[in-house]
This record gives C-alpha cells, structure tokens and sequence, in this order.
C-alpha cells in the first residue's frame, strides 16, 4: 500500500462502511429538506404572483435608494418580494408601458411621448409620485477667495463663456473645469437643471464618480466641480444665488427640502393607476412615510418636505 | 534483415535500425499536435469573430441606416377641436390603428391629443434637431451649431441634439500615443543596447527582470499614480495649467509599454549571432561600436518589431488615459491640454448607452477604428521588416 494513503484512515475495511454508511444515511435528508423548501418556494411564487411580489424598474440613481427601501420594506413586511432593478428612468418607463413593471423609479419627469406610449398601452395617464429630493453641490478650491456665484454664472463658467476667475471678481487665473462622465445621472441633471440643456465646454474634463472630482478640485487652486453632498479637505461648497444679486444659499438639508437653494429635482415614481392597490399601494405609502422617508436620508438623498408626502 | 526497397534517396537510411523512430507517429504526439492546432484556430477564430461583432454592431451607421434627426411632425390640434374631426382623420392623427381605435374610449383619446399638444411644447425648436449627426459629414468635418460662435469639432452624445465629431478622439488617441511612444522608444531601445551588449553579466541580472517587472504593474494602478502623484510633480514643476493632460497621460503610456518594446528589442538584440561581435572586436573595434555599428543594423527588423508592438499598446491601452488623461475631447495640437481618447471614451460610455440606439452604435465604430488601425499599423509593419530582413541578407 501506498504509504500516503494512509491520510485517508482507510486501512480498516470497517471504517469505510461505516462511512459510507453514515453518509448514505444522511444523505436523504438535504434531499428531504431541498425538496420541502422547493415545495415552499413554488407555493411561494404562486401566491406571490397573486399577492406580495412588486417589481421595481428605472432610474440608476434611484437604484440604491430603492433597494435599501426594499431591504427596510421587506423586513417589516416578510411576505412581500420587492425587486429593484435599474437601467434607466427610460428603461424605467419602456418597462412600465410593457407591463413588465409595476412601478417605475425615474430621476426626471416623464416625457410627452413615453405618456403617449403609456396611454395606449394602459388608455390612462400614468400615476406620478414624487418621492425624494436630490441635490448636487459645486465645489471650488478652498483657497479660492469666491464663496457664491449665481445659476447664471455657474452656467456661464461651464459652458465656457466665463473662462478666467477674475471675471468674477476672483483672481486671476483661468477657471479648470471638472465635470462627470456623460453615463452618470449626475451629469445629466447638471446639463438639465444648471446649463438648460446648453453643452458643456469642450476643455470640461471629465471624471468618474464624485469623490475623484473633489480629489481634483482640492489639488487644483483653479478648479471647479459640482457633485453630490460631499466633503474632502481642500475643497469647498459654494452658495448658489437662484438669480444674480439674490440671497446666495448654502447647500443643507434644511435648504434644499425648503426648496431655497436652487439646485435641486425631484425624484419620482411611476406607476399605471390601475395598479395602485394592494401590495402595491402599501409599498407606495410606506415609501412617502416618515419610515421611508427616513431611508432617504440615509442614502444620501433629502427627504421630501411634509407637505408633499401625503396626498 | 535486408531493409525495404527505398522510394527516394532521402529515405535510404533503414527505417528499423532506430535512426528514423522519430518519425513515427506516436498517438499521443498525434492527439497534441492536434490539440495545439485547434487552439491555434481557436484564437485565429476568436480574433475573427471579435472583428465580426464589432463590426455588425457599427455596421448600420457605416452603411448610413441610423439616424439621430427627430421626425418633423405637422403641428398639433388643441384639444378642444377633437369634435371637429371626422374619427378617420382623428386616428391617422394619432397615429393609431383601426383595432386601437375601436377600443379607445373618449376619455383616452382625448388624452392623447392633450399629449400630443405637450410633445410639441417639449420638442426642440432648434434647427439642429433635424440634422443625422451620424452621417459622415457631422462625423468627420466642423459645423456651427446653435449656441457655437464658430463651426467646431464637438463630441456630446448626451445633448438635446447628439453631437459626435470623432476628430477630437482620433486625436487625442494619436497625440497620446505620439508622447508615449517618443518617451518610451529612446528609453527602452537604450535600455535594451545596454542590456544585451554592453552590460556586465551581474548587471544585465539585475536590469532585465527590473524592467520586465513593469509589466506586471496593473495598468489602473499606474493611471492612479500618474493622476494623483505625476500629475502634481509635473505641474509644481513645470507650472502647468492643467493638472490632467495629453503629456501625462503619454508619460504614463510611456512606462506602461516600456517593458514590452523593451523585451522584444533585447530579444533580437541577443539573437544576433555572437560571431558578429566577435569578429568586430577582432578588428579592432571597441565594444561600443561594434554594438552600434554591427549588432544593431543587424538587429533593426527586431527593434522595429518592438516598436510598431509598443504603438499598438499605446493606442489600445485604456485603463492610463481614462484616468490621467483629463477626458476632455477638446481639439487641440497642444499636448498641455487635458484629451480624450477613442479607448476612453468607449470604455466611460459604453455602459449606460441604449443597446442598439446610435449612441451605442457610434462607439461600436469607434472600436472598429481601433481595429483598423492597429490592424494597418501592424500589417505596414510587417511588411516594412520583411523588406529590412531582405535587404540585411542581401535578397534584393
């Protein structure tokens, strides 16, 4: 005999068969219990067809605020399945006019022609929830002597028209700009709520999450970037004037729920109103509760402000 | 035992005594030899299909059948005249079929015609709206959109209206490569002279596993130490405008394809036979000569092997530039400027595109450049070596 087999405790015959015996004997329980749990879950998904599961579709941006709501959701509510996925407040919609969801996250507000599709698809307006705020921040260098500019300017600087601090009464030194990649939803509401759909300069560069845009902007003198709520050393937020002149505000929870600062949107969802019941409906109120409202904040977005969250 | 009639001269010698054994086929050396050649294929198939993927993904704008223009639509009617309508006018106005139109109730339609008064709010008066930014025209060549002051070269395909001039991208790729490739052949062609000829035995152990060493660096981590440590050094340096740029993104290229030009040249440094130097030295030449004089004429399909290798890494690498590049497609000669290139830009936009929209197809042609590129570069490269080859043994 090979000396090492001598590993496998197998030079007493007894021992192998009482091995094998006790695995054969075990054996059929795992099956047992995989069966049982099969049975359990087919029975599951059955019911759940016809009670607890929702399917959630849309916005990436939303994607992690919704499934946090579905983890908290969920864990109050054990029989009820709630699926998050993204792909995109259009995907989102697509998914709704198919009946292949039944609410739709979405991080702007729906277009004519995708309710032209819903309408045909459901011969009713989709259901609109706003269900959190979003604010982003523009961050300049700490060593910059600016600490507020107006939207106009804010615009004028990214679009390239105001491309020297001195302009804005800052020093004189070209501005740097640090925008995001065109797949992030940041840049997005950025082009959409700050530039009103106007390009971003050429020499913009672009960057790929938040934390790399403060990185620059702190090791950058001349650097502006804009981003969500966030802190870095060297860097730091600017109050932002809705119009040139007015009362320029800073970026906090207080004054982005009381809609004071400007640079804001409304996150949403939606829904085809035919099913807005059941599972459905709870999940919705509970969302524009102060439970689910309190999820908001967690993630990183601002909670709607009372007025809003019961209608 | 007398051996077997031979059939030709070459095979005079009896094959049982042993001598042609070898030439035997085993089964097992049969079923390797077969194996190595289906992974042979494999990889000739894989390079194929690849091609074959890009390109049908790119194909319909090659063949003009996308287009970004927005349909022109007649102008909406005001709900309130939905009774003046006869119900075949109605549907055709709406767009809708027969079998649809038998199911919708008043309520419905009227929903709709209240949307199609939105649609037309929402939609863009610009002129622009109804140009294919995607036909080779708006591809290639500068035009005046509405907002510019002057025709440009612009690259925005998330826009009202999707712009997508690739001049900028090709560009920023070519300068890129250009830095890297200027910095990177000097340097590893020099290292790898001295490595091959002129270094001392322990020296040339220590060096040549350093150098290769490089390679093993992941290209991300070099593109974070380029943006965060290069960058800073270079720009308290040199005073520099823009932290992220053209020239640091080359630099770090540079070092990321030293090893590989480095190796390849050492490679066909060492392969020229010992003799020419010998003799060289024989003649009275120093060292130094008979490496620059001798052995590197000898060796210059090699290095130009190495080189046309190193700019087929530069202009394909990604992870460098999408990092310390500045990804600004900004035309520009300047190499001080931040830059976008075609790598980057597939790689940053790729996953959040509608698949099979036209933003998702324009990038497809991107990496269809790509491919044709490297592809001419490394079959003008070969060629080229073909005809030095010829002309150092003395063939044409």
């Amino acid at each position: 005999m090979h000396p090492r087999r001598r590993g496998y405790r197998a030079q007493d015959p007894n021992a192998i068969i009482d091995d094998a015996h006790s695995i054969l004997m075990k054996r059929p329980q795992p099956i047992a219990g995989t069966l049982a749990a099969l049975l359990l879950l087919a029975t599951a998904t059955v019911t759940a067809a016809f009670a607890g599961n929702v399917t959630v579709k849309g916005s990436d941006t939303m994607v992690i605020l919704g499934q946090k709501w579905a983890e908290v959701y969920m864990k109050s509510h054990p029989d009820t399945k709630i699926q998050v996925t993204g792909g995109g407040s259009g995907t989102g919609f697509a998914a709704l006019q198919n009946k292949q969801t039944d609410i739709a996250n979405a991080s702007r507000k729906i277009r004519a022609k995708e309710r032209e599709q819903c309408i045909k698809a459901f011969s009713k307006n989709p259901r609109e929830y706003a269900v959190a705020l979003d604010g982003l921040s523009v961050y300049v260098n700490a060593a910059n002597k600016l600490d507020s500019l107006c939207l106009e300017e804010i615009r004028d600087i990214f679009t390239g028209k105001i491309t020297n601090w001195k302009e804005l009464g800052g020093a004189d030194a070209p501005i740097i700009l640090y925008s995001r990649e065109n797949s992030s939803g940041t840049y997005e509401f950025f082009k959409e709520h700050v530039l009103l759909g106007r390009d971003f300069a050429p020499k913009a560069q672009t960057l790929a999450g938040t934390a790399q845009v403060l990185q620059q902007v702190a090791q950058d003198p001349n650097g502006i970037g804009y981003g969500g709520a966030a802190y870095g050393s060297g860097a730091k937020h600017i109050k932002v004037a809705a119009t040139k002149g007015g009362e320029p505000i800073d970026p906090t929870e207080e004054s982005v729920i009381s809609q004071k600062y400007p640079i804001w949107r409304h996150l949403f969802v939606y829904l085809n109103p035919e099913l807005e019941k059941g599972e459905v409906k709870l999940f919705l109120d509970w969302i524009r509760s102060d439970e689910g409202q309190k999820v908001v904040k967690e993630v990183g977005y601002y909670p709607l402000p009372a007025g809003l969250r019961t209608k | 035992m007398p051996s077997p009639p031979s059939p030709s001269p070459s095979r005079s010698t009896p094959g049982w005594t042993g001598i042609r054994r070898g030439q035997h086929h085993r089964p097992l050396e049969v079923i390797a030899e077969k194996l190595i050649f289906a992974i042979s294929l494999t990889a000739i198939a894989m390079v194929f299909l690849i091609f074959l993927f890009v390109g049908r993904e790119a194909l319909p704008i090659f063949a003009g059948r996308v287009s970004s223009a927005a349909n022109q639509e007649s102008k909406p009617i005001p709900v309130s005249e939905m009774d003046k309508l006869s119900p075949d006018q109605l549907r055709s106005y709406l767009n809708l079929t027969p079998s649809e139109f038998k199911e919708m109730d008043r309520e419905t339609l009227q929903a709709l015609m209240e949307v199609r008064v939105d649609a037309a709010k929402e939609d863009t008066t610009d002129r622009d709206a109804l140009v294919n930014t995607v036909s080779w025209r708006y591809l290639l060549m500068p035009y005046q959109w509405t907002d510019y002051d002057t025709p440009v070269y612009v690259w925005q395909p998330v826009s009202k209206i999707h712009k997508y001039n690739i001049v900028p991208l090709i560009v920023g790729s070519l300068k890129t490569t250009l830095v890297a490739l200027l910095f990177a052949v000097p340097v590893s062609l020099g290292a790898a002279i001295y490595v091959s000829q002129l270094a001392r035995p322990n020296v040339k152990e220590w060096i040549k596993p350093a150098v290769e060493m490089l390679s093993a660096v992941p290209s991300v981590v070099l593109g974070a130490f380029a943006a965060i440590v290069l960058a800073s050094a270079l720009q308290s340096l040199f005073g520099l405008q823009y932290r992220l740029n053209a020239g640091l993104a080359g630099l770090a290229l540079g070092i990321s394809s030293i090893p590989i030009i480095f190796s390849i040249a050492e490679d066909s440094l060492t392969s020229v036979p010992r003799s020419f130097t010998q003799a060289a030295l024989a003649l009275g030449a120093s060292r130094w000569s008979a490496a620059w004089q001798i052995v590197v004429p000898a060796a210059i399909p090699g290095l130009f092997a190495a080189i046309v290798l190193g700019f087929g890494r530069c202009i394909g690498e990604t992870m460098v530039v999408l990092i310390a590049s500045g990804n600004a497609a900004s035309l520009s000669a300047s190499l001080l400027e931040p830059t976008r290139t075609l790598t980057a830009t597939i790689a940053a936009e790729l996953g959040e595109t509608v698949v099979g929209g036209h933003h998702y197809r324009m990038l497809f042609v991107l990496g269809t450049l790509l491919f044709v590129v490297t592809f001419l570069t490394n079959l003008a490269g070969d060629i080229v070596m073909h005809r030095l080859k010829k002309r150092l043994e003395g063939r044409s």
